[in-house]
C-alpha cells in the first residue's frame, strides 16, 4: 500500500479503531481514562449494576477537582454532598485499584493541570473524561474529548467508546502576537469569528507561526475553549515544544526510551500535504486584548470596541443579542471597559497554570486590589500552587489584596462554595459566561485572560490591560 | 439487546422552548450536580430560568398546565452546548421527554442524550419557525423509519439524524457498552498494538 499523507487526527483514529460497529460508528481505543468525582459515581454504579470489572484500572487515572473546596480542605468538608462524593470516589478508586491523587498526594489539582503536568498526558493518545474541557490535553497532539456519565461506564468497563468520524478544519494563527495580548484572545477571537456551534463535526487542529512559538500551557488554553466553539476537540501538532515540557515528567518515559517516543511522538504529527475539510486563518497581529459581554464564549469584542447595537443585527441573532446585553446589563451600542467589576477571579483549566499566575502577578505587582473588589486566585494544582510559592508570586497578589486558594475548579462553575452573589460582575479568566455558571442566577461574567482580570481587580473596573503594560 | 429497546416512533404532547444556543448550566444548574445519583434530577430541570419566570409573573413553558405528560421538547439551534454533564439529558428524559426536535444539537449532549434512549431530531430553522409559530401544533409524531415528522393528518415534514443514531434506534442497540464488549480479543489487538501503553505505565 501506497503511504498517503495524512492528519494528526487519521493517524490517532486508525492506530486505536477496534472494529466499525453495525451503525456506522468506530469503536475507539481510550489510552487514557481520566476521571473525577461529579461524573463519575453513577457510571461506577451502573457497572456494580452489571457485575462488570474495571477493564483497566492501570489506564484510569482519579483525582478531585470540581467540588473541592479551596480555603478550608480538612476533613469531613463542611459541605456533607461535597465529602459523600468525595467519599464514594475514593472508596471506588480502593475497590477497583485506579490509582487518586487526592489532596493528600501534594499533585491534586484540575484534571486538566495535572494529566499534562504529571507526563500522563502524551502525543499520539486518546485521552477521554467525563468532561467536555478535556480538549485542553489536544495540545499535546492527542484525541481528547469529554464524555457523559454512561460514555463513563463504557470505558470503565470496556476502555472503549463509540464515536461517530470527525471531520477536520485546520486553523492558522500567523505573525507574533501584540504586546496584552495573550493566547486567551486568540481562542476569543477564533470563537468569535467561527462561532459557537461552528466546530460541530469538527476536530479543530491549530497551527501556524503564532501556534509554533506559543508554550505548552499557552496551547493548552487554546485548546482548552475548542469546545466552546462547538469542537469536541482541538490539538495543535507536536513539536520540539511538546517534547521538552515532556523531558523528566514523572509518567513520562526515561532514558533510552525517551528517545524511542520522541520520534514516535513527532512522527504522529499532520504530513505535509495532509488533506484538510476545512481551512481558515487569523492574523495575530488583528487580535486585541478580547472580553465577552454576552452570555456565550462567542459574545465578545475588542476591548477597546463598542458593544454591538442590536438594531443593526437582522434576523434571530438580534433577540440573542437584546437578551444577552439585558442579562448583562448592558447598553447597546456602548462600552465594555469602564464596568464596574465587583469579583475576580484567576483560575480554571483554561488559566489556571503557573505561567497565567506569573502574567497576572506582573500586572498586580505594587498595586492593590480595588476596595470594592473581591479577588481571589486559585491555582490549578498543588504543584503550580507550591512552584509560584517558591517564586514569590503568593506574596505578590496576598500583598494586592487577592486570597489565594488551595487548587481546584473554584469559581469556575461554583459547585464548591465560591460563587457569585446577586448581579455581581465577574471579571474571570475561566472558559464559560453562561447564565448562571458562575453560580449566582444573575451573576454576569466577563471573559478574559488573567492580565486583563489582573487589570479589572487593581482598577475596579473592566480596564485595557495595555495601560498597565509598563 | 432485546427488541424492547428498539425504538421507530416517539408520538406525544409538545413543549416549545424558544432560544439559541441553550447551554447545559441552564439545562441543570451545577448545584444540581451534587449527588451520587441522577434520580429526583427533573424537579431541577432548568430551575433558574423557571424561577425567573415566576419571578417576573411568568410561566415558564414547562410549568404550563399544557406541558404535564409532553413528550417532546421544541428547541432552536445548538440546544445542549456547554458542559458535558450526562444530568441534562438525563434531567429531560426523567421529566418524560423521548424526543427533542431542534435545528442543531451540541455533539456531546446529542451522543449522551443516545446512550440514554432520548431521541434527537433536527429540522431546518423554516420548519421549527412554522411548528413554534402555530399554536395549533399540540401533539407531534416522529418516525425514524420514514424520517419524517408529522402533524397527524394535516402536515408532514423530513427530519434529519445522523445516520448512526437512526439505525441505533431502528435496531435497538442504542446502548453501546454490550457492543464494546463484544469479541473483546480484537480489543486486546489493539492494546498490543500501542507501544505507548507500555512505556508509560512502568512509573504508575
Amino acid at each position: 500500500m501506497v503511504p498517503t499523507a495524512g492528519t494528526l487526527l487519521r493517524k490517532i483514529w486508525d492506530a486505536h479503531t477496534v472494529r466499525r460497529l453495525p451503525n456506522g460508528q468506530t469503536q475507539l481505543y481510550v489510552g487514557l481514562h481520566l476521571i473525577h468525582e461529579v461524573t463519575t459515581p453513577q457510571a461506577f454504579d451502573m457497572l456494580a449494576a452489571e457485575g462488570w470489572p474495571v477493564r483497566a484500572p492501570h489506564r484510569t487515572f482519579a483525582t478531585v477537582d470540581h467540588i473541592l473546596p479551596t480555603d478550608g480542605q480538612s476533613r469531613p468538608f463542611t459541605d456533607l454532598m461535597a465529602e459523600t462524593m468525595t467519599t464514594a470516589l475514593e472508596k471506588n478508586c480502593r475497590t477497583h485499584g485506579i490509582p487518586l491523587f487526592d489532596v493528600s498526594s501534594g499533585v491534586q489539582g484540575i484534571v486538566h493541570v495535572i494529566g499534562p503536568e504529571l507526563g500522563l498526558t502524551q502525543p499520539g493518545m486518546t485521552i477521554a473524561c467525563g468532561d467536555s474541557h478535556t480538549s485542553t490535553h489536544g495540545a499535546f497532539g492527542a484525541l481528547a474529548f469529554g464524555i457523559g456519565t454512561s460514555q463513563v461506564r463504557d470505558v470503565l468497563a470496556s476502555q472503549c467508546v463509540a464515536l461517530s468520524p470527525l471531520q477536520v478544519r485546520r486553523i492558522e494563527v500567523e505573525g507574533p502576537l501584540s504586546p496584552g495580548v495573550f493566547a486567551k484572545d486568540v481562542i476569543l477571537a477564533i470563537i468569535r469569528r467561527l462561532g459557537v456551534n461552528g466546530g460541530t463535526g469538527f476536530a479543530y487542529e491549530y497551527a501556524g507561526s503564532t501556534l509554533d512559538a506559543m508554550s505548552m500551557d499557552e496551547r493548552m488554553t487554546i485548546c482548552n475553549m475548542s469546545i466552546e466553539g462547538g469542537a469536541r476537540m482541538g490539538y495543535v501538532n507536536p513539536d520540539a515544544t511538546t517534547v521538552a515540557y515532556l523531558k523528566g515528567r514523572r509518567f513520562a518515559p526515561e532514558g533510552p526510551s525517551f528517545q524511542e517516543a520522541a520520534d514516535r511522538w513527532l512522527a504522529m504529527a499532520s504530513d505535509e500535504g495532509a488533506s484538510y475539510d476545512d481551512r481558515v486563518s487569523f492574523a495575530a497581529g488583528e487580535i486585541a486584548p478580547t472580553v465577552t459581554w454576552g452570555t456565550h464564549p462567542g459574545q465578545s469584542v475588542a476591548v477597546d470596541e463598542l458593544l454591538p447595537d442590536p438594531r443593526s443585527i437582522e434576523g434571530p441573532e438580534r433577540l440573542s443579542v437584546e437578551a444577552a446585553l439585558a442579562f448583562m446589563q448592558l447598553k447597546a451600542g456602548g462600552a465594555i471597559a469602564g464596568q464596574r467589576v465587583n469579583v475576580a477571579f484567576i483560575g480554571s483549566c483554561t488559566n489556571g497554570r503557573l505561567s497565567d499566575l506569573r502574567e497576572a502577578a506582573a500586572i498586580v505587582k505594587g498595586h492593590k486590589v480595588a476596595r470594592h473588589v473581591r479577588a481571589l486566585v486559585v491555582p490549578g494544582s498543588q504543584q503550580v500552587r507550591s512552584a509560584a510559592e517558591r517564586e514569590g508570586i503568593d506574596q505578590v497578589f496576598l500583598e494586592a489584596g487577592f486570597e489565594w486558594r488551595g487548587a481546584g475548579c473554584s469559581m469556575c462553575l461554583a459547585m464548591n462554595p465560591d460563587r457569585l452573589h446577586g448581579d455581581e460582575l465577574c471579571a474571570s479568566s475561566s472558559n464559560r459566561n453562561f447564565r448562571g455558571r458562575q453560580g449566582s442566577p444573575t451573576g454576569r461574567t466577563v471573559l478574559m485572560s488573567p492580565a486583563m482580570v489582573a487589570a479589572a481587580a487593581v482598577a475596579g473596573e473592566v480596564v485595557d490591560v495595555r495601560r498597565f503594560s509598563r | 439487546m432485546s427488541e424492547d429497546s428498539v425504538v421507530e416512533r416517539v408520538a406525544g404532547r409538545v413543549v416549545v422552548l424558544r432560544g439559541a444556543d441553550v447551554d447545559t448550566d441552564r439545562i441543570m444548574p451545577a448545584r444540581f450536580l451534587k449527588a451520587v445519583t441522577f434520580e429526583g434530577l427533573e424537579q431541577h430541570l432548568f430551575a433558574d430560568d423557571r424561577a425567573a419566570n415566576r419571578a417576573r409573573g411568568d410561566v415558564h413553558p414547562l410549568d404550563e398546565a399544557a406541558a404535564g405528560g409532553a413528550k417532546i421538547l421544541l428547541v432552536n439551534s445548538n440546544f445542549g452546548c456547554g458542559s458535558s454533564r450526562e444530568h441534562a439529558p438525563q434531567a429531560l428524559f426523567r421529566w418524560g421527554f423521548r424526543a427533542i426536535v431542534a435545528e442543531s444539537f451540541a455533539e456531546i449532549f446529542a451522543g449522551n442524550s443516545l446512550t440514554i434512549g432520548l431521541v434527537c431530531v433536527t429540522v431546518p430553522a423554516d420548519v421549527m419557525a412554522t411548528l413554534m409559530q402555530d399554536a395549533g401544533v399540540k401533539v407531534l409524531t416522529i418516525d425514524l423509519r420514514a424520517q419524517t415528522l408529522a402533524v397527524p393528518g394535516v402536515a408532514l415534514w423530513p427530519i434529519t439524524l445522523p445516520e448512526a443514531s437512526r439505525m441505533a434506534w431502528l435496531s435497538g442497540e442504542w446502548d453501546a457498552t454490550a457492543l464494546l464488549l463484544a469479541d473483546y480479543d480484537e480489543v486486546a489487538k489493539v492494546d498490543a498494538r500501542l507501544p505507548y501503553l507500555r512505556t508509560t505505565s512502568r512509573n504508575a
